[in-house]
């Protein structure tokens, strides 16, 4: 084994810590007038680790991945392609931070250290090879994800995100530890490569549970029904720029692991692991569809709403071929658009004071009073719903295709019956905006960053988006195709 | 590439995307005038592809194709039946902006781009050459429907709107599926190479089910029917011209271009269950209709009878009746878009669409007397108008396949007379009792305008429907080939005559034949 070689394969993972742990000590002694300095070069940071990421993406002298650190950690394209996907959803949120932040006095140099450090663990989750790796980084993102949800300590809402996420998260990563130790021990070993190796035929009674068990607590992380009660509250309570956050980059490693640990460590117990992804997959999509309908407060409309999303991806990986992961990628791709964007727009939704809205009521008739963000939030909703020409109905067609292909017609056909619950409350929004007349509570903010952004994700999830699509497939099946 | 040499189909649909555009963004005045402006080109860019539409050439013209998106193609190209469709499209367009052009105060701009932006979506998706372009063009026409009703629709436009949108939503979901499994199975989504691909008969019928579920509630079709009336009676005029006159126009197209050719052997074996539905709401609707006291509502449910006529005629398996059925279509889309302008200009007089609140209109509003009475006699089914083409070939046809089923849809057409004719009495003839009604004036110049047209094209298409049935004939021709494998047998169980009288109706069909 070759340290250099293993140095370079995590050169994402290195340039972020040292870069965070500087950063750390800046914010220790410069102190909260620093804050602005520190989260600039947090995204200098995170560039820099993309442009490793996109180079072990598209350099062919690295087409087939390798092994650092004796197997612990792995460098594929697959791994590369959900930490882009990852860092973008960062440098987002930590755009937007500021003056989310400087509006209600509460912006520390803390923020962008913790994104920094919740990001490595992610990178970690996505290129993790062995249970041990996937635990440390499922916990260093975790830790850091607490902390930020309740980010602004003297409000009530916030810190009780906080308490729900930290008591909730523990226990989902005690079951999937308890997980791991009954594969371990059934296995012999914490490499995925060799579970899959060991893990074959008709499981017993142990290493199933163990299976289960490991799968509850992915689902738990990926919030899928049903272990998916604590992202209303927490995406509810955490500052918005945090629930943007939680909404993107850790669902997308969440999710990326979650695949790698389905194909890689159980790769030949497909009957084992599919049938509970095809009912959580069912599920989350209903439940996310039917449980939004109630919602007034848009902030957890949205994270009914990413529950819904997470179901039509696990559709994806439930086909469990090629296909079906290259589908789910590009649907991450999709759906970061649309989650990140949706969330500027309720970021931007401030009365008068520059007091944050979040109740839907107060969007009504937004249409009359600033007709940009509104078209931007239509154009939101309609792609979350899958409605073509809108982008969003590309993800959906793509892991419906994965599916149908890999025979799973009666999953498709209920799945795809079940998005149309789903557009209720999407066209509920719409009609709030457009329809009703103005509630007059929202007031321009002028802010540019958070505009450009939103015209970006905007112009990405419209029609223009599908001319990306010769771009984009070619690279998700690259990245898929690295895991079998 | 065609016989024009720069791909016309593209700049159809590129020209309102730019101008909808635009028209979000400039004021009432300029938004209203870019829109007729556009139309109107437009419907003059239909023309020069009607005229230079080369009949008995190849069956796919104007062809144009683009490796754009990596699974599909941006792939366009059309036959006679989809060019007939596209000149319905850009001919009532002009007339739902000049509808618009007074009644429409409020967010111009907005109205005048989804109206462009529909337009855009209608002609792709009569133009579209690839199956999953088509179906996103077909499901994108939900979300400018959907605005329309919902912003400037009437009192109840927001149940309307999502009865609408969910409704046909619902029903088209599970095409997809069906349409990622067709082109799994033939390695194309080529939709003229899908159109000889033979699926197998067991999967056709999961395949013409799932498709079924689609057509019938655009069509719509009893007892999907339902979310018609209520978006027909909350849109705003030009909405309800536009829904009756294309979009609904989309239901018939699907059958023809993808259930029938593509699933011959299905849609024989669901004969029955088109026949049974249609039968139920030609007379059911119209019976309906007859006791209606909203002027929209009633003519939302002569929609369904007629779009019934429409259906039975494409699955008589024959020429008569599918060049029956395209006929209807086009019929109907002028015919119900005219009634519901006729609805429009006397309800911007008094507001009200109450046929109880008129009543002798033909006494102060002569000229509007007239115009709705022709148009009322169209909708009947009089000789020399469109109506009376369309509905009998289609009786023709049928009746060579069921004399029972072709019995109960005559007598929907009598029920027709019916209740349009005593629509016309109540709103038309008797004495002006109410003062308001006495005192409205006469049709405008704009008004007028915009019904001659389209009485003329209605008489037109009644006094020389072969205008209409030379592109059309040739493609009919290449589909009835197509399903004849499948066709079922007629129940009329016709014996030959002499020998004679045999060779003379060879010549005739041969006759036919050349003039193709």
């Amino acid at each position: 084994m070759d340290y250099r070689l293993s140095l370079i394969f995590t050169l994402p993972e290195i340039i972020l810590t040292v870069s965070s742990l500087i950063l750390l000590l800046v914010a220790a002694f410069a102190g909260v007038k620093s804050a602005r300095l520190v989260t600039i070069l947090s995204v200098v940071a995170l560039f820099g680790a993309s442009a490793y990421a996109l180079e072990f993406l598209t350099n062919p002298s690295f087409e087939f991945g390798g092994d650092a650190f004796y197997g612990l950690y792995r460098m594929d394209g697959f791994g590369s392609f959900a930490k882009l996907l990852i860092y973008f959803a960062a440098i987002v949120s930590l755009m937007v931070a500021p003056r989310f932040f400087k509006d209600s006095g509460a912006y520390r140099p803390e923020y962008p250290v913790l994104i920094l450090f919740a990001t490595i663990g992610m990178g970690m989750m996505v290129s993790a090879v062995d249970l041990m790796t996937l635990y440390i980084g499922l916990e260093l993102n975790s830790l850091s994800a607490y902390v930020l949800a309740s980010f602004i300590r003297n409000d009530v809402r916030s810190s009780e995100a906080g308490l729900k996420y930290f008591v909730l998260g523990a226990l989902a990563s005690g079951m999937l530890l308890f997980g791991m130790s009954l594969v371990y021990g059934f296995a012999g070993s914490t490499s995925f490569s060799v579970i899959s190796d060991t893990l074959t035929g008709q499981l017993s009674i142990g290493p199933l549970i163990g299976v289960v068990l490991v799968l509850a607590g992915l689902a738990f992380k990926i919030s899928a029904v049903p272990f998916h009660m604590w992202t209303p509250d927490v995406y509810e309570g955490a500052p918005t720029p945090v629930t943007a956050f939680f909404a993107s980059a850790p669902k997308v490693a969440a999710i990326a692991l979650t695949v790698r640990v389905i194909i890689d460590a159980f790769g030949g117990q497909t009957s084992t692991w599919q049938q509970i992804i095809v009912f959580v997959a069912l599920a989350s999509i209903v439940l996310g569809a039917v449980a939004a309908i109630g919602q007034h407060n848009i902030k957890r409309l949205l994270a009914y709403s990413s529950i819904n999303n997470v179901g039509f991806l696990l559709i994806g990986l439930a086909a469990g071929t090629a296909q079906g992961i290259s589908a789910m990628l590009f649907y991450l791709v999709i759906y970061l658009a649309m989650t990140l964007g949706s969330f500027i727009c309720v970021m931007e939704m401030r009365d008068v004071d520059g007091k944050p809205l979040e109740s839907l009521s107060s969007l009504a008739g937004l249409s009359q009073t600033r007709p940009g963000l509104a078209a931007a939030f239509a154009v939101f909703m309609f792609s979350l719903a899958g409605i073509p020409p809108l982008f969003g109905f590309w993800g959906k067609f793509l892991v419906f295709d994965a599916a149908v292909a890999a025979g799973m017609l009666p999953l498709a056909v209920i799945g795809i019956a079940a998005s149309v619950i789903g557009a209720f409350y999407y066209i509920k929004v719409v009609k709030i905006i457009y329809f009703d007349d103005p509630a007059n509570q929202i007031v321009q903010t002028g802010h540019k960053t958070e505009n450009g952004l939103i015209a970006l994700m905007a112009l990405a999830v419209s029609p223009l988006g599908y001319l990306a699509i010769p771009l984009l497939a070619p690279v998700t099946a690259t990245a898929a195709q690295a895991l079998f | 590439m065609n016989q024009l040499d720069f791909p016309i189909l593209s700049l159809m649909m590129g020209l309102p995307m730019l101008a909808a555009i635009i028209c979000l963004f400039v004021g009432a005045k300029a938004a209203r005038w870019l829109a007729l402006v556009t139309t109107l080109v437009l419907f003059a860019l239909g023309v020069v592809l009607w005229a230079s539409y080369d009949i008995g050439g190849p069956q796919w013209q104007y062809v144009e194709r683009v490796e754009l998106f990596g699974n599909f193609a941006w792939a366009l190209g059309i036959d006679g039946i989809s060019m007939m469709l596209i000149m319905l499209t850009v001919f009532l367009m002009p007339i739902c902006i000049g509808a618009s052009w007074e009644s429409i105060q409020k967010r111009v701009g907005e109205y005048m781009a989804a109206f462009l932006f529909m337009e855009v979506l209608m002609i792709g998706v009569f133009a579209a050459q690839d199956i999953f372009l088509f179906y996103i063009l077909f499901e994108a026409g939900l979300i400018p429907m959907y605005l329309i009703i919902g912003i400037w629709g009437g009192a109840n436009r927001i149940y309307a709107s999502y009865k609408f949108f969910l409704y046909t939503l619902l029903g088209s979901v599970v095409m997809l599926i069906a349409m990622l499994w067709m082109v799994q199975d033939a390695g194309t989504s080529d939709i003229p190479t899908l159109l000889n691909y033979d699926f197998a008969p067991e999967a056709q019928t999961w395949l013409w089910l799932a498709f079924f579920a689609s057509f019938a509630v655009k069509m719509p079709m009893w007892p999907v029917h339902t979310w018609l009336p209520d978006a027909h009676v909350q849109a705003p005029t030009a909405g309800s011209v536009i829904l009756a006159g294309v979009l609904l126009k989309m239901g018939g197209y699907g059958f023809l271009r993808f259930s029938i050719p593509m699933f011959p052997e299905a849609s024989e074996q669901f004969i029955w269950l088109i026949f049974g539905l249609s039968m139920v709401a030609v007379i059911y609707t119209s019976l309906v209709a007859l006791v209606q006291q909203d002027m929209k509502k009633l003519i939302a449910y002569s929609s369904v009878a007629h779009m019934a006529i429409v259906t039975v005629g494409l699955f008589a398996f024959n020429r008569q009746g599918i060049e029956g059925a395209i006929i209807v279509m086009l019929s109907h889309g002028l015919v119900s878009g005219a009634l519901f302008l006729c609805v429009g200009v006397i309800y911007d007089r008094l507001h009200t669409r109450e046929i109880d609140r008129y009543g002798g209109l033909a006494i102060n509003m002569p000229k509007y007397a007239v115009l709705f009475l022709l148009f009322t006699m169209a909708s009947i089914g009089l000789p020399g108008t469109s109506g009376f083409v369309g509905e009998f070939l289609s009786l023709i046809g049928l009746y060579k396949v069921n004399s029972w089923v072709t019995l109960v849809c005559t007598i929907g057409i009598i029920l027709g007379a019916g209740y349009m004719l005593y629509l016309y009495r109540r709103v038309a003839f008797g004495e002006l009792v109410h003062d308001d009604v006495k005192a409205m004036p006469d049709l405008s110049a704009r008004e007028m305008a915009l019904l001659a047209p389209t009485a003329a094209a209605v008489m037109w298409m009644g006094v020389y429907p072969e205008s209409f049935m030379a592109p059309i004939r040739g493609d009919v021709g290449a589909i009835v080939a197509r399903i004849d494998r499948a066709a079922p047998e007629g129940d009329a169980h016709l014996k030959m005559g002499e020998a004679k009288a045999a060779t003379k109706g060879h010549e005739i069909e041969t006759g036919h034949g050349e003039s193709h």
